[in-house]
């Protein structure tokens, strides 16, 4: 048997060898609903790279929502294990920005102050961020809002203002569950951009939940594709596109290939059906 | 995105709007007023059944120092019972959302308890506690406190489940989410409950009156009532009325203070679907 020291240096010499950040080990996840036992996720090992930009898709009820919840702590799976560098996670990881579809502003708090939502909660010193959250802001071009209330702003600036409050401590990892899937075309591609400018300028690790298959591809790295409940991987693709990517890359032949691999992926499940 | 005036979502409502909402109202209280007034004094109805709008105002100068006299025991009773509710119904509620236990055994025990007419129990209370201003309270208290727990109930319940979520991971405890998000999303609910019991808290100190007492409004309209002064019930409800309603905007103020943040305060759209 090994001792706990032991494993912790392996774990520690495949970190330095991967540049491994969150390491997803044989997952397993099933919910009791109505005394039935549904298996939302089968089986999913992955491995995200620092600074690497991840994104998942897959079909609604696939478990991707619950992967990203697995890997932020908040709730424990059935099987199998998540470390991030190195620790496993056995409680909420706190070093993460977590953004959800629905922008979770509180609704008494102005703009400046749900960004600091993150800074009281943490019991850290509001003085030494305000600046930065004046920046955020300005950087989402949110400047000038401050002291609007959320329900003043249109739903593009709601969730940019969620941007801001999972930025403002600098987290290392982004946690996003379908951050722009309630907005519409066009504040979608412009925060598709936005996102994308965060990300080249300070390289946080990024796990991009989405059920977008040219968001994902126009975004990340590598796009893992998941199969439909119980959810596993299909299909890892890695996006060689060259950054920064414009919004007319997607016209490219070598987008339209990537496109058509997870395209073909879904249809292999039988979720598109042509004809 | 395009500019927006930062003045422009702080304004309040237009004068002419503002106008509207007490206009026609009024001028509806008027024409009934008016009719009333025609009615008795064309002695279609006898003064003992019905007296005029201004037999009434009359008698309420008259009777101004003993309206006011019997007005404060009655409010006393019932600004007493009220803040009872507040300081049971509301941690009782919290505990009903955070102790298992408390949902489990007292809870249902406390919806049973509301289904008794507390009007049926007022005698009872009055053995126990006495003739006193206390017996009142208690009934003001136990007519009046159940919307304030049930609401802090709904409201403590009604959080979205990604706030808590993202307090938890920011490394926040159960005491930070309920702090930052449970109670202030509960505030609205809970000031609906609070608007509901303020004036319940008003009818239980008037049936506290009626079962048994030697003062306050309650008293004074049994009493003017055995001696056919209908002038002066009617005083005394006009009093009561004013005492509620004083008692109810009060409320109302506080919440606009409060929760002037949420959906049913709000006084002018924002962009949101623009």
């Amino acid at each position: 048997m090994r001792s706990s020291a032991s494993v912790a240096r392996l774990l520690a010499a495949t970190e330095a060898e991967t540049e491994s950040f969150v390491y997803i080990a044989n997952i397993r996840k099933s919910f009791t609903a109505r005394g039935r036992e549904l298996q939302a996720i089968d089986e999913i090992t992955l491995n995200l790279k620092r600074g690497e930009f991840v994104a998942v898709v897959g079909p609604s009820g696939c478990g991707k929502s619950t992967l990203m919840m697995m890997v932020a702590g908040l709730v424990p799976p059935s099987d199998g294990q998540i470390t991030i560098k190195g620790e496993k996670v056995t409680q909420p990881y706190t070093d993460v920005g977590v953004i959800f579809q629905r922008d979770a502003l509180l609704e008494w708090r102005t703009v400046l102050d749900n960004v600091l939502l993150q800074i009281d909660v943490r019991r850290l010193k509001r003085a030494n961020y305000h600046q930065t959250a004046r920046n955020l802001l300005t950087q989402v071009g949110l400047g000038g809002f401050e002291n609007y209330y959320p329900w003043e702003l249109s739903g593009g600036m709601r969730q940019r203002v969620a941007l801001c409050r999972g930025l403002i401590h600098d987290p290392s990892l982004l946690l996003l569950d379908e951050p722009f899937g309630a907005l519409d075309a066009l504040t979608r591609e412009q925060m598709n951009l936005d996102l994308q400018q965060i990300w080249l300028e300070n390289r946080k690790t990024m796990l991009f939940i989405t059920h977008s298959i040219w968001e994902a591809i126009f975004l990340a790295d590598r796009v893992v594709v998941m199969t439909p409940r119980p959810g596993r991987i299909a299909a890892i693709v890695d996006i060689t596109l060259p950054r920064p990517r414009r919004l007319a890359v997607r016209e490219t032949p070598q987008f339209g290939n990537y496109a058509a691999v997870i395209r073909e992926q879904f249809q292999s499940f039988g979720l598109l059906k042509e004809n | 995105m395009s500019p927006v005036n930062p003045n422009a979502a702080a304004g309040l409502l237009s004068t002419s709007s503002r106008l509207s909402t007490y206009f026609y109202p009024a001028i509806t209280a008027l024409i009934i007023f008016a009719i009333w007034e025609a009615v008795t004094q064309a002695s279609w109805v006898s003064p003992l059944i019905l007296p005029s709008p201004t037999i009434i105002i009359a008698t309420m100068v008259d009777k101004l120092p003993l309206l006011l006299q019997m007005g404060g025991v009655t409010a006393l009773e019932f600004l007493l019972g009220f803040a009872l509710s507040v300081a049971v119904g509301i941690p009782l509620g919290a505990l009903v959302v955070y102790a298992r236990p408390v949902e489990l055994a007292i809870y249902p025990l406390i919806v049973a308890f509301q289904t008794m007419p507390k009007a049926a129990v007022a005698p009872i209370l009055i053995v126990w506690l006495g003739t006193g201003i206390s017996s009142k309270v208690l009934i003001a208290f136990s007519i009046a406190f159940f919307p304030v727990l049930i609401d802090t109930v709904v409201g403590l319940r009604s959080a979205q489940p990604e706030t808590i979520h993202l307090i938890r991971s920011m490394g926040g405890n159960s005491l930070q989410v309920f702090w930052y998000v449970r109670f202030p999303n509960a505030l609205p609910a809970i000031f609906a409950g609070l608007k509901v019991a303020s004036t319940l808290a008003v009818v239980g100190a008037i049936v506290g009156e009626f079962v048994s007492s030697d003062r306050g409004l309650g008293y004074l309209v049994l009493v003017a009532n055995g001696q056919l002064e209908t002038p002066l019930v009617f005083a005394c409800v006009v009093m009561l009325t004013i005492l509620g309603v004083v008692f109810y905007f009060l409320i109302e103020l506080i919440e606009k203070l409060v929760v002037g943040w949420h959906v049913s305060a709000r006084q002018i759209e924002g962009l949101a679907g623009h």
